[in-house]
């Protein structure tokens, strides 16, 4: 999946930010293989014609059969610049003249498809770096706290106690409500991470503290104190192999949170800011019940979501059931 | 005796966690946005006025904003202590405005709270008790879709499903005009008619994921030696499951009523922006998006409030169901 | 009319695994008379424990499954277990109050949420008794019984609330309060401080001397054995490789297993120079098992071809006394 985030340009037939002129708001496009008069010609795609209902100002698209354009692959379609350095026309499908939007195309006349793959490269990937933040915060601040106890583990899980007091929703959304809307994008990208990490690190913290609590009582630490190894040492050699299992559970476990967190924050307009498109941004076209009862098509991302999300719950069920030494046979 | 004391203690404790709170509040809403005379003043010139430099420190002095930060925040902290949480830029004071909006929120909650607990323990007994059966997949398979669905967005999908096979507008929680009318058993029934979308809604997660705790600690505790003895007692299984295991089990259900609480109001936010429902959530949202600095600092410390009650509650009801907690806690 | 309380024929408990069929029990036989003790001792995993959960039924329902035969001797006949529904009236009825059971762990055999009180009255309530009252009199009365100091305050307590001894105390307290013609101990002392160990073997002793019951107490210390038993039976693997009296096991052992078991008890004295002498290797698991003496993988006077092709049958040395080893069937003896 994150391949796909990665290389998502070679899988699609637009760019992301293409605004196809007359084509606003158009319902999925089916893909035929027989034409009107039944014959077989491969896959293809109508032509589209649309016509005003001067009653609701609706556009009302129809296929115009007479037009018919192959779905071409491994073509050179628009041009786009991969990781925005090298120039390439290179995708492994369009359809020449014609216009495929698999998924329909939004207001601005943007191919959903498209589009929902150019943001999970966002979505998909503040989930993690996102993590990795909360990761290093939470095992750090967890890991001082348990192995070292004390006054400093006390403040430790005081602020855990607090952060997590706060119910989490609206202080994301406080917090976002700051960023500056004249920020650029890659800045915006890490302020959002920065503050999903601050509410989801106390979790982490404190599981880590719970574990590291239960196995420095375990004797083979104790052996090692009295055999005179280090602080360090033991932290090292002892205590993070039998924890970083747990700790990789906890981290698949936590990106789903992370991805909800920016899909809420940019579902709302608060996160991630158009150019830059995540599946929040792209979910919210679809706020309101007009739009969805006339264009369903724009809910289309949130299959995305629901299924990443899924996935990383399934990976990390099974993880942790791996990881769990005592399970039952 | 030594229990209302530990109550005191949880609440002293609470009170200073909430202090804290407050401060960050503080530090996250007013701080950055620029002060209030800004505000007053940039609407101003955009009107055309002129203001001069001694009508802003005029103004800054009339709203204390010439102080340093800590004392502004103790005028704040205690101004919102004493009721007086300012006024909105609606014009209208903002204790007025949460008032309208708090009953609305709290009905959602407990009602969520109880919705959640009332279908996911009878659903978590059965999984455990039937584990690996058809039945005990087949919710598996609803929590983890449950849990995976953000509740915004089955805000959505069942905004679409509804308004696609029934024609309904299913915002708000009352229909267009019955708001303003007086309580009657038309209104409650109106209301409890749009209640149940976005209960469902804000329920879904939590439940899915209690169902997941409650099969879990049942399942832990139907191993238990207990179990055995009871059994060789000549109990009946059914009268014995209620009595111990279930019983058992159900104390990290209890407990979890602390953190639930919070989250409920937490979710809510999203949900009832979705779907226009008059509670904390929306209000908030507006306020930040409309830099209303004062509604937004007094939402968000009342739903901080909120969350904190619900973790004392969660923590009281723990230690009144598990004699362990009671005697421990009456002990020290 | 004689003195048997119980009878186990044939007895097989399996376990239905993943990885095959789990023969925990595999063909006992013994009997239980009124006023005897019988102690049942084996290493870990030899299927004591599940012998005794054979008999109450109390084996894991979707899992295993009993065959053989349970008879259960009243002075009008006899019933057998093996042949009742686990959960049906008929079973529940002979549980607590015919057949009583006690465990090793006395602090996880009772609910923690639950006072000791509320959990030995409720095998009142549970066979018919409905006055409070009476019930709680019957418990007080009890805990005085097995030596509970204060019963009427102790009633009233949590299991966190006692000692090891005195969560083992009520626990007998709430086994014999129905008056069992059979109580069976699983590992009773297994958990507790030798002092306990003493005092909890003596009450269970008097209760013996007062109530007349017939006990099986399994255990895998030969020392409780000593102390406590009458007859003796052996168990390896899920089968009974030598029966016989206190004194036939302990000053004349014929079985293999049986003379490495008591060599490994060490003697005060005779420590010096000498290593404790133990059994090589450990209990195999009995997961599909060949036919064969279970103990040839691992006894020092294994004969090969014999010991591993056929289960010895049992052989009488004297009267009560009987081994199943290959080294006393008269075929063998005479060669």
């Amino acid at each position: 999946m994150y391949f796909l985030a990665f290389t998502y340009e070679l899988w699609t037939p637009y760019r992301a930010v293409t605004q196809h002129q007359g084509f606003v708001n158009t319902p999925p496009t089916p893909v035929h293989f027989f034409d009107s008069q039944g014959n077989f010609v491969g896959p293809f795609v109508y032509g589209l014609k649309y016509e005003l209902n001067l009653d609701t100002f609706e556009r009302i698209y129809t296929e115009d059969v007479e037009t018919i354009h192959r779905i071409r692959f491994f073509t050179r379609g628009e041009p786009y610049r991969f990781w925005g350095r090298i120039d390439m026309d290179w995708r492994l499908f369009d359809a020449g003249e014609g216009k495929v939007f698999l998924l329909g195309s939004d207001h601005l006349g943007r191919d959903v498809f498209s589009r929902i793959l150019a943001a999970s490269r966002i979505s998909l990937t503040i989930g993690l770096v996102g993590v990795f933040l909360s990761f290093f915060l939470g095992a750090t601040l967890g890991g001082i706290s348990g192995f070292y106890g004390g006054a400093v583990d006390i403040l430790i899980m005081r602020v855990t106690e607090i952060l997590s007091a706060i119910p989490q929703i609206p202080l994301w959304i406080a917090l976002a409500a700051i960023v500056p809307i004249d920020w650029p994008v890659t800045r915006t990208y890490f302020a959002i991470t920065i503050i999903l990490s601050t509410m989801t690190w106390t979790g982490l913290a404190r599981a880590v503290r719970a574990k590291l609590l239960e196995m420095r009582e375990h004797d083979y630490i104790m052996a090692a104190k009295i055999a005179g190894a280090g602080d360090l040492r033991i932290i090292y050699e002892h205590l993070l192999p039998g924890y970083i299992s747990f700790l990789i559970v906890n981290i698949t476990i936590a990106i789903p949170g992370m991805i909800l967190g920016e899909t809420a924050l940019s579902f709302l307009g608060l996160g991630i800011r158009p150019p830059a498109v995540s599946w929040g941004t792209l979910l919210e076209g679809a706020q309101n019940i007009s739009n969805i009862a006339l264009y369903p098509w724009l809910l289309t991302p949130a299959l995305a979501v629901i299924a990443t999300v899924l996935l990383f719950n399934f990976v990390g069920d099974g993880l942790r059931d791996a990881a769990d030494p005592f399970k039952e046979l | 005796m030594s229990f209302g004391k530990y109550l005191l203690q949880r609440l002293i404790y609470a009170f200073l966690v909430l202090i804290v709170i407050s401060f960050l509040v503080f530090m996250i809403v007013q701080l950055p946005r620029g002060d209030a005379v800004d505000r007053i003043v940039n609407a101003r010139q955009a009107q055309g006025d002129i203001i001069t430099e001694e009508e802003e420190a005029a103004l800054r002095a009339q709203y204390g904003l010439d102080k340093p930060i800590y004392v502004q925040y103790f005028i704040w902290a205690t101004q919102f202590a004493r009721g007086n949480m300012g006024h909105s830029l609606l014009g209208l004071p903002v204790i007025k405005l949460i008032n309208e909006r708090i009953a609305a929120t709290l009905l959602l909650s407990v009602i969520s709270l109880i919705v959640t607990y009332a279908i996911a323990v009878p659903i978590g007994i059965y999984s455990a008790v039937n584990q690996y059966s058809p039945g005990d997949y087949f919710w598996t398979l609803v929590g983890f879709i449950g849990l995976a669905t953000p509740n915004f967005l089955l805000a959505l999908i069942l905004l679409f499903v509804f308004h696609k096979a029934f024609g309904l507008s299913i915002g708000g929680l009352y229909s267009p005009g019955m708001e303003e009318q007086p309580w009657s058993i038309a209104k409650a029934l109106d209301l409890l008619n749009h209640l149940w979308i976005p209960i469902i809604v804000i329920v879904t997660a939590q439940t899915a994921g209690t169902i997941r705790t409650m099969r879990a600690t049942l399942l832990d505790e139907l191993g238990q030696q207990y179990v055995v003895t009871a059994r060789a007692k000549g109990l009946r299984y059914r009268q014995l499951l209620f009595k111990y295991p279930v019983r058992l089990a159900l104390n990290p259900v209890v407990n979890s009523i602390g953190y639930i609480l919070p989250r409920l109001i937490s979710g809510q936010t999203i949900v009832a922006i979705v779907l226009n429902l008059p509670t904390l959530g929306p209000l908030l949202f507006s306020s930040l998006l409309s830099e209303d600095v004062e509604l937004a600092a007094s939402i968000l410390m009342i739903q901080s409030i909120l969350a904190v009650i619900g973790v004392i509650l969660g923590d009281i009801f723990l230690s009144l169901y598990d004699p362990r907690i009671r005697m421990e806690k009456g002990a020290t | 009319m004689s003195d048997v309380v119980l009878e186990v024929k044939d007895l097989h408990t399996y376990f239905e695994l993943e990885e095959g069929t789990l023969k925990a029990v595999n063909g006992v036989s013994f009997a239980i008379k009124k006023n005897r003790t019988l102690g049942i001792v084996g290493e870990s995993g030899c299927g004591k424990s599940v012998t005794a959960q054979s008999i109450m039924r109390i084996t894991p329902k979707k899992t295993s499954s009993v065959s053989g035969q349970i008879m259960l001797h009243h002075d009008f006949g006899a019933i057998d277990i093996a042949q009742l529904d686990e959960d049906g009236d008929q079973m529940r009825d002979l549980r607590g109050r015919e057949i009583a059971m006690i465990f090793q762990e006395p602090m996880t055999a009772f609910s923690p949420v639950h006072t000791v009180g509320n959990q030995i009255m409720e095998a009142l309530f549970v066979h018919g008794e409905t006055d409070k009252k009476t019930a709680r009199k019957r418990a007080i009365a009890l805990l005085d019984e097995v030596g509970i100091p204060a019963p009427e305050r102790r009633i009233d307590e949590y299991p966190f609330q006692l000692s090891g001894g005195m969560r083992q105390r009520s626990m007998i307290a709430m086994a014999i309060i129905l008056n069992p013609r059979l109580l069976i101990a699983d590992e009773p002392t297994t958990a507790l401080d030798v002092t306990i160990q003493a005092q909890i073997l003596r009450l269970m002793k008097r209760l013996q001397r007062d109530n007349g019951m017939a006990i099986m107490f399994i255990t895998h210390d030969l020392g409780v054995i000593a102390n406590m038993a009458d007859d003796v039976a052996v168990m390896y693997l899920g089968k009974i490789v030598e029966f016989g009296s206190l004194h036939q096991i302990f000053k004349e052992p014929k079985h293999p297993y049986t003379k490495g078991l008591l060599r490994s008890i060490p003697k005060f004295g005779e420590t010096d120079g000498k290593h404790l002498a133990t059994i090589k290797g450990t209990v195999p698991v009995p997961l599909n098992p060949p036919d064969a003496c279970p103990f040839a993988s691992r006894c020092s006077e294994f004969i090969p071809g014999k010991c591993d092709a056929r289960m010895p049958d049992a052989v009488t040395i004297s009267p009560g006394h009987t081994v199943n080893c290959v080294l006393y069937e008269p075929t063998n003896i005479q060669t």
